[in-house]
């Protein structure tokens, strides 16, 4: 596939990337180290037809960017932490109410205002469920500039497949990092873009949010004669609140299952050196995700060159975990080693997938960047 | 000709779980006479309401409906109407909804002025969740939260939305349907942001701690504190303490509206024409 050379940073890639997948509205409020993405944004969109509009805060924010999904538009709002803790009582309805959108959050030291201006990774739990309730977030990871923008891109279509909102998550990092990239064309992003899923036939025979238990609900745009109820309730097929037992634990149920059963078309990993790591004593699987897989690649050369061979198995995809995958390393490499910027958020998930507790971990909070030399030192210490 | 409301209710979600003899009933049916008479299509109308038992109005009424969360009504619905500017937006709050979660969202619609309806139905407590004090519940009155008096100062919807920037403010109570229904039209005919309060009765949940159990009292308190604009205006201060003005309070029809700039901001970075300055504005700060 072609792909182009750009220079740029990776708040900047994500606004680009949210325009060229056709992305029509933005809603949000400034918020370090985030606000880039709607300076490039509020730009952008208006040359496009669309709408970008600075709200009052972080909830509104929120709730404008489903007001325009509901409306038929692509829609994104970005922020960092203290943003996505307000935003998401309502990204909750959008998961209830199944309404498309993506949300970008470049993680900053938490909790509460924290280190506004300096790298963490406090978000990845809280990524999961943001708000209150049973379902089941989809929540991406970009590890490079150059995915910023392609993750970007697989979120609105991810998010029109299942009908929820898909978090990306950045980190302040990768945010700020300034530099080449790689990207596919435009025309290759446009080309790729598979937009929701929409009924057209008789009105009265449309039920929007009768499906199958592993489907997503079909929700056609506003004011094209479809006239239906979104509401945050437990609802019925038509999207009317009710509380019948069997219709109210059936469309919870749905929300779970409409992901797992196709985390197939979700989950995207990277294994880096992993190919010869076939489990003998003395080898090294390195788990990392984020910015931080980068000075984990970088380490791996280092201890390759000095005769350990080391890997780094990368989870694009954080949410579904890729626990099948974990599984499959983790069964096969005694010493697995999982680097963050916070304490054990993934490291428990790691556990969970593998049913290990000798995972040996690398965590930093005081809002600085893991060195690949950190990396190889721990490596060396600890194996 | 007897008028078919079955064309604008959604009469398969009937009853509604509001209390007999609410004013929401009555507010609900001078709405729908209302769209009729603009003679607006139904698909093209989006009815937003937020929590609480004014929460409800959205699914009873055949529109393209959203029921959002507590405070969040104009928050959506901004999002709603600049996606698509040429479709009627209503939201429909009630006290706690648009002044206490949700003020913030009230106060910067009005200072947005994007052409939407805010109908703020003010029962003076929240009803829903059985009487607990509400920005607008007068002083001195039982609520579950202050049984020995709400001490709380009031909210006046229609001054704060009038401070706030609002270019069309109105007031009426569901006393009288009619000109309910007129003065709904003018506020959705309205080219900007309407603040449209409707004074509503709530006997069960605010009238039988505070000697009004039935409806009929509780609207006759309704009718003892509401007068017309223009008697209003006639008062000395003293004699305007104890009551709410009711009809058009402002009409601003040359007020900037949002939809409308935003294409010039569209044709700034198209091209079309030169960015936009404080030249282009009569009210430079």
């Amino acid at each position: 596939m072609a792909t182009r050379e750009v220079i740029s940073t990776g708040n900047e890639l994500s606004a680009i990337a949210a325009v060229d997948a056709g992305c029509k509205f933005f809603g949000g409020y400034p918020l370090t180290p985030s606000s880039e993405v709607m300076h490039v944004i509020s730009d952008l969109l208006p040359k496009v037809g669309g709408v970008s509009i600075q709200m009052e805060d972080e909830i509104a924010g929120i709730c404008c960017v489903i007001g325009a999904a509901m409306a038929g538009d692509r829609a994104l709002t970005a922020t960092s932490g203290p943003g996505m803790s307000l935003k998401a009582e309502n990204l909750g309805l959008a998961q209830m109410a199944e309404v498309p959108l993506v949300c970008v959050n470049v993680m900053r030291g938490g909790p509460s205002t924290g280190l506004p201006t300096r790298v963490s990774q406090g978000d990845i739990k809280q990524s999961s469920n943001p708000s209150h309730g049973d379902y089941r977030s989809i929540t991406l990871c970009a590890g490079s500039l150059a995915e910023c923008y392609t993750e970007t891109v697989r979120a609105f279509n991810l998010a029109d497949r299942f009908m929820q909102p898909v978090i990306v998550l950045l980190d302040e990092t990768i945010g700020h990092m300034h530099g080449k990239a790689d990207l596919p064309t435009v025309e290759d992003v446009k080309a790729g873009i598979v937009p929701r899923k929409t009924f057209d036939g008789p009105a009265e025979e449309y039920f929007p949010y009768e499906c199958g238990p592993t489907e997503a609900a079909t929700l056609n745009p506003m004011f094209e004669g479809y006239r239906y109820h979104y509401t945050g309730l437990h609802h019925d097929k038509n999207g009317f609140p009710t509380e019948e037992i069997e219709t109210c634990r059936k469309l919870i149920q749905r929300l779970e299952d409409k992901v797992m059963a196709h985390q197939d078309e979700i989950e995207l990993n990277e294994e880096f050196m992993c190919d010869d790591l076939t489990g003998a004593d003395g080898e090294v699987l390195i788990i990392a995700y984020g910015s931080v897989s980068l000075a984990a690649k970088e380490s791996i050369r280092h201890l390759r060159a000095a005769g350990i061979k080391a890997g780094l198995f990368r989870p694009i995809t954080i949410w579904p975990s890729p626990a099948d995958r974990i599984k499959h390393f983790t069964d096969k490499i005694k010493n697995v080693l999982v680097v963050e910027l916070n304490i054990r958020q993934y490291t428990e998930e790691i556990e969970r997938a593998s049913g290990r507790l000798d995972i040996e971990g690398l965590y930093k909070v005081n809002g600085r960047a893991i060195s690949p030399h950190e990396i190889v030192s721990k490596v060396k210490e600890v194996f | 000709m007897a008028f078919n409301y079955e064309k604008y209710l959604r009469i398969q979600k009937m009853p509604t779980l509001w209390c007999w003899g609410c004013g929401d009933g009555v507010i609900l049916k001078a709405f729908v006479r209302a769209i009729e008479k603009m003679g607006v299509s139904q698909d093209d109308v989006c009815v937003i309401s937020g929590i609480g038992c004014s929460g409800r109005f959205s699914s009873y009424v055949d529109f393209n409906t959203i029921h959002t969360t507590h405070g969040r009504t104009v928050a959506y619905a901004t999002g709603v109407k600049l996606a698509r500017p040429d479709k009627l937006v209503v939201c429909v709050a009630g006290d706690g909804d648009a002044l206490a979660i949700g003020g913030n969202h009230t106060i910067h619609g009005c200072r947005r002025n994007i052409d939407m309806t805010m109908i703020v139905i003010n029962n003076f407590i929240y009803g829903l969740t059985n009487s607990q004090t509400s920005p607008t519940t007068p002083k001195g009155m039982w609520t579950v939260t202050q049984k020995a008096g709400n001490i709380d100062p009031t909210f006046d919807t229609c001054d704060l939305a009038i401070a706030s920037g609002a270019s069309f403010v109105a007031r009426e109570s569901m006393l009288d349907p009619k000109k309910l229904e007129k003065i709904l039209i003018k506020s959705m005919e309205h080219k900007g942001f309407s603040m449209m309060e409707v004074l509503s009765n709530c006997h069960i949940n605010l009238g039988r701690k505070n000697k009004m159990v039935s409806a009929m009292e509780n609207l006759e308190w309704i009718d003892s504190i509401t007068t017309p604009k223009k008697k209003y205006d006639a008062l000395s201060e003293e004699e305007q303490l104890n009551l709410l003005p009711t009809g058009i309070l402002k009409q601003d029809t040359e007020a900037d509206e949002y939809c409308d700039m935003y294409a010039e901001i569209q044709k700034a970075q198209q091209g079309q024409r030169k960015p936009i300055s404080q030249d282009d504005f009569a009210k430079k700060i």
